[in-house]
């Protein structure tokens, strides 16, 4: 599942993702990770069933976890299905079906934001 | 050989009799029956398309204030738009940037908030005359409240057009949307099969005075778009509608990032099927239709070709560019295009809308010229300084020092044995590498990803690689990548300056 991870200034530098995945042995693939010397945003996917222990592991570090259910919104009034989206997504969330809807496979979505710019009717925006 | 007149076609469109297929349907008939078969079966065929169109706009006229004002200039939602006429008339052209949010709102998105029914801030200003002594104007207005919102649009409706795509290492943000480096995609647009020109591709039926589908309402072809290219498959239209008959869901606005505004519009063209050559026309499938892919990496208004691909290649997702296998993107929506050429089947089969043969033709063998211009753009080879001082990367610091002293230039182009550039160091470099105490070598400090210029370029564009840099020089390289100049901004500025 997708999680989305806050880090406060005050630990930003501390090594609390890998003290983690150590004690929990939660396997996390990490798809974009926004770190400077201010804050941390971290998106990531976790085995469901180690999400409860991996939460609590980071969030007594003091790290912040939410879940995105929806990494990637859609605005259906927006949308003219174009398919702009299709050729710039490194996932494939998009994909056109039979009938050129543009479908939306939201759980690949990895968040890196390129879709949001290339859209021509700002129809799509990300989970924050 | 099957000939058909506009009349008894548009007497079964009145009577309900009339076969109307979209020109996707047609492609299979034409198949079965054949071109005369088909022509005997089918009345109309219909076509359509849904996307950017640029060269569009819309007249209003606002009606006279009290007192009475000629606008000088006037902006709707802070947009602002052409005025050059009587005094309450002005074009809302689709691609005016907001003077106040740049490019997320633009004439475009006025359009559409009218169509919508929303308010709109008209603001205008004057220099009062004995007949319109008002100066200044502000009132907030809505479709209703407008005389005319005529849709005139020079240019729709491209029966075809290039695929863009990108070879160099950098994001591209264009009309085309966002092209990623390396060939990292390649966008396309145009409806292929549904293309209304592309199935009347000799423009027998398709001409000034044609009938159409305009966003949603009945509209009118006025004549040759500009730039119409028959010559090359490149065929335009000049169309003309009442915006306050359109439906918003064919006009749309929209913001292409780091190009600005633009108006994804709905035409749909109805094809009466006079005659067996007319329907055989109407069974161009997608392979048929076959366009250029281009370098849009290349400044250039002559952009390289790197191949022919048709429209059934683009839509499957993938094209092959150099051996590479590339992913496609519609910036047109051929779902809409098809929602346009099936409405348009509706209502001639409700006997809502009838056919018509053109007035006049298009030109069929007109092309497209480039700007002649008078004064000759200078390139960088003709203003760079050719006494460029270079050094080497295995070269130390202190050297570098030496020699950005006893040069003109702040910039150092790094160069390898075989005096390749490999790197710049500039003055400032130097200085936090003294202040750190760093005396390393040059290759240790220089910056390795160096933007360079190449002699034969415009100074525009050179210009352009600066700022989008934020840059004061570039090394100029030869196709070997030997330095041979420097270009800087100054070079630049002084040259503009005389210019003017």
């Amino acid at each position: 599942m997708k999680i989305k991870i806050n880090v406060a200034t005050d630990i930003v530098v501390k090594p609390i993702i890998a003290e983690a995945i150590i004690e929990t042995g939660t396997l996390l693939n990490i798809s974009q990770a926004h770190i400077n010397s201010t804050k941390g945003e971290i998106t990531a996917d976790v085995p469901e069933d180690d999400f409860g222990k991996f939460k609590d592991a980071l969030t007594s570090r003091g790290a912040e976890v939410s879940v995105l259910d929806k990494p990637i919104l859609r605005d259906e009034d927006e949308c003219v299905e174009c398919g702009a989206c299709i050729s710039v997504c490194p996932v494939k969330v998009f994909t056109f079906g039979e009938d050129w809807s543009v479908n939306l496979d939201e759980e690949n979505c990895i968040q890196c934001g390129t879709c949001i710019e290339m859209c021509p009717h700002s129809a799509l925006t990300l989970e924050h | 050989m099957v000939e058909k007149s506009i009349h008894e076609i548009n007497r079964r469109i009145k009577d309900g009799s009339v076969n109307v297929v979209t020109a996707e349907e047609m492609v299979g008939i034409v198949a079965e029956l054949g071109a005369d078969g088909a022509a005997k079966e089918v009345d109309v065929v219909t076509t359509g398309t849904f996307g950017a169109m640029c060269s569009s706009g819309v007249w209003v006229n606002l009606g006279h204030s009290e007192p009475p004002i000629k606008m000088q200039n006037v902006w709707f939602n802070d947009v602002e738009a052409y005025t050059g006429l009587a005094a309450v008339d002005a074009y809302i052209g689709a691609t005016q940037l907001s003077e106040t949010r740049g490019m997320e709102y633009g004439g475009a998105h006025v359009i559409e908030d009218l169509l919508r029914g929303k308010s709109v801030d008209v603001h205008a200003t004057a220099y009062g005359t004995d007949c319109y002594p008002r100066k200044q104007l502000d009132t907030t207005i809505t479709l209703d409240d407008i005389n005319q919102a005529v849709m005139m649009n020079p240019r729709n409706g491209y029966q075809k057009y290039n695929v863009a795509t990108n070879s160099s290492n950098r994001t591209l943000h264009t009309y085309m949307g966002a092209l990623l480096p390396n060939f990292g995609n390649a966008t396309y647009s145009a409806a292929g099969v549904l293309s209304p020109m592309s199935n009347d591709p000799n423009y027998v039926t398709i001409g000034t005075g044609t009938r159409i589908f305009l966003g949603g309402a009945q509209g009118y072809i006025t004549g040759e778009g500009t730039q119409h290219d028959p010559t090359n498959d490149f065929g335009t239209i000049m169309v003309q509608g009442d915006l306050k008959k359109m439906n918003p869901d064919y006009v749309r606005a929209a913001t292409l990032h780091g190009y600005g505004t633009s108006l994804y519009l709905g035409i749909g063209i109805p094809i009466p099927i006079i005659n067996e050559n007319v329907a055989q026309a109407t069974a161009v499938s997608d392979a048929d239709i076959s366009t250029a892919i281009l370098d849009y990496s290349v400044t250039s208004r002559a952009r390289p070709e790197l191949g022919q691909v048709t429209y059934e290649e683009l839509k499957s997702g993938t094209i092959d560019i150099n051996g590479k296998e590339v992913p496609t993107s519609s910036m047109s929506s051929f779902k809409v295009a098809r929602k346009i050429a099936g409405e348009l089947k509706d209502w001639i089969k409700r006997g809502e809308f009838f056919v018509n043969m053109p007035v006049d033709r298009l030109p069929l063998d007109s092309l497209v010229k480039p700007m002649l211009q008078t004064q000759e753009t200078p390139l960088v080879g003709d203003i760079m300084s050719d006494n460029v001082v270079t050094i080497k990367q295995d070269a130390s610091v202190h050297e570098a020092a030496k020699n950005i002293l006893e040069s003109a230039f702040n910039h150092l182009p790094v160069v390898s044995n075989t005096n390749s550039i490999v790197g710049i160091v500039t003055a400032w470099d130097i200085s936090k590498a003294v202040a750190e105490d760093r005396y390393d070598l040059v290759e240790d400090i220089m910056t390795k990803k160096t933007i360079t210029a190449v002699p034969g370029e415009s100074i525009d564009v050179a210009a352009y690689r600066l700022d989008l840099n934020n840059i004061s020089a570039m090394p100029v390289v030869d196709k070997n990548n030997q330095v041979v100049g420097i270009i800087t901004s100054d070079d630049i500025s002084k040259l503009l300056a005389r210019r003017c």
